[in-house]
């Protein structure tokens, strides 16, 4: 095989992906506003993807909240402007970091989990069964996961969004010695309608690339369990890059629509 | 009118990634009858029953199953078709995450049957028929690999289809677990006449259908030349696939006295 034949068929390989995907997301879409739906299962993967993510969310939102204050306190102080430390731990997380943090944890946990199990399924015929007897693999297994996504990651944002700004009030209050007041009142001051939308909006666009993503690798999972291992990482760091992408587009429209 | 056979392929061919996995197969399969696909690994067995379930479509020529093409089917139309059938895949491919009776019931709660009463009635009522009752609330991960075929029988067999399809039912089992599972598919042919398409590498499991019958009051099997009943034999061929081309269809009798070498290299 020749370099451009090689190449010509990597381009074909990764336009063919781009394709399968699209066609994944327009169905899916399609499939949730039609009978049968598979509301035990949405419930069990609310519980799975929001309830398992708690932990690692608040964690990250916590920390990310407190080295943030820790970096920023530095470059403040030498412009004597500590007072308003509250102002950019809120601004910073609930804008960016804590959407996009949220997403990332999540993608690690939620879209490789994705691809391990649908790509084991499929590996072990388990997802032929599932047609053979008359279930649209579709419908029970990537609309459950789409939508418990869709539901909880902007709640697990929230969460996170508020521990990060937890956070940086430890390290305002027991590092940089500001009161809970002042801290506290900068946070409410300056967070408007416009910048929690932002960072309920991205959550929501977050969420279908985490949870399509993983079940778009579990589908098209091939050779074994050395394939499933191999959907289960690619899964996540399709993910991961996808997030940072959209968000750095999602921002640039809000930008340019004025939106802030 | 005679009726058409119950599979039927006409010319079917199939490609992977540019490679011919399947090249002009044709046989047919009447009622009653049991077929046998024979080939080494890689000739194409596993996808041709794939084929006859509609879960993929052939590149060329037909596949019909009570006389209705598949090809040109949606998959709301094909899963009609698929509720006259049932599948028992090569590892059993039972749901993970789900117990026996959830596994076994899996297809009645599909086809919209909401009473427990009934559903549990069934259930453990095909779990007695494959002996594996005992088993109802354990996950297939506490199972053999014998039981977890005979589940995956139990399930398939569920909605009393008229067509069974097995992917290598007995592949890695021990002699005793594979005679097991020989006589549940000579029970499912012999008291619920059921057509059947049986991939397998195991020829001696071919041989014993081919020449054994299920008795019900025995609960076993019996040679049929031994039942003086004038029961006819049981209608048993062979389709040997060779790298995805039908290199010979016939009896038991017919492989038997064959002078191929290939065919007796695939006899030893």
């Amino acid at each position: 095989m020749t370099l451009s034949t090689a190449k010509v068929g990597f381009v074909k390989s990764k336009v063919l992906a781009v394709q399968d995907f699209t066609l994944l997301l327009v169905v899916s879409i399609r499939r949730v506003i039609t009978p049968p739906r598979y509301i035990i299962d949405t419930l069990l993967q609310m519980d799975v993807i929001g309830v398992g993510s708690l932990p690692i969310v608040l964690l990250t939102g916590f920390f990310t909240g407190g080295v943030l204050a820790l970096q920023t306190y530095r470059t403040l102080s030498t412009f004597g402007e500590v007072s308003i430390l509250g102002q950019v731990v809120a601004l910073s997380v609930v804008r960016e970091l804590g959407p996009v943090l949220t997403a990332l944890m999540v993608a690690g946990r939620v879209s490789s989990g994705i691809a391990s199990e649908i790509g084991s399924m499929l590996v072990s015929e388990q997802i032929d069964a599932m047609r053979a007897f008359g279930t649209d693999p579709i419908r029970k297994l990537v609309l459950p996961r789409l939508i418990a996504t869709i539901s909880t990651l902007p709640v697990l944002t929230i969460l996170s969004d508020f521990c990060g700004i937890l956070g940086g009030f430890f390290i305002s209050y027991y590092t940089v010695r500001l009161t809970s007041e002042q801290y506290w009142t900068s946070v409410y001051q300056t967070l408007t309608i416009q910048d929690v939308v932002q960072g309920l909006l991205k959550p929501f666009f977050f969420a279908f690339i985490l949870s399509l993503v993983g079940c778009y690798y579990g589908l098209n999972t091939k050779g074994g369990t050395e394939g499933v291992g191999r959907s289960t990482t690619q899964s996540m760091v399709a993910a991961s890059v996808l997030i940072l992408v959209l968000d750095f587009f999602i921002t640039k429209f809000l930008i340019a629509i004025h939106f802030f | 009118m005679d009726k058409p056979p119950v599979i039927e392929l006409r010319e079917v061919s199939l490609t992977s990634e540019e490679k011919p996995v399947l090249s002009r197969i044709s046989f047919r399969v009447e009622q009653g009858e049991t077929l046998f696909l024979l080939g080494v690994t890689g000739a194409g067995k596993s996808v041709l029953l794939k084929l006859v379930l509609g879960l993929i479509k052939p590149a060329s020529g037909q596949v019909l199953v009570e006389g209705r093409d598949l090809t040109p089917l949606s998959e709301d139309e094909l899963d009609q078709i698929r509720r006259r059938m049932g599948i028992v895949f090569q590892e059993g491919a039972l749901f993970d995450s789900l117990s026996v009776y959830e596994n076994v019931a899996y297809r009645l709660r599909e086809e919209g049957l909401r009473r427990e009463e009934e559903i549990e009635r069934r259930v453990r009522e095909v779990l007695r028929f494959v002996e594996m009752e005992e088993a109802i609330d354990k996950m297939p991960s506490e199972l053999s690999g014998g039981m977890r075929r005979r589940v995956a029988i139990a399930r398939a067999i569920i909605s009393q289809p008229q067509i069974m399809l097995y992917d290598s039912p007995t592949a890695g089992l021990d002699p005793v677990t594979s005679h097991t599972i020989t006589m549940q598919i000579a029970k499912l042919r012999d008291v619920q006449h059921v057509t059947s398409l049986v991939v397998t590498h195991r020829l001696q499991d071919a041989f014993v259908l081919a020449n054994y019958v299920y008795i019900e009051q025995r609960t076993a099997l019996v040679p049929w030349r031994s039942l003086n009943n004038g029961s006819p034999p049981p209608v048993i061929r062979f389709l040997l696939l060779r790298e995805g081309e039908a290199y010979f269809q016939g009896t038991a009798q017919d492989l038997a006295a064959t002078h191929d070498d290939y065919l007796l290299k695939f006899l030893e």
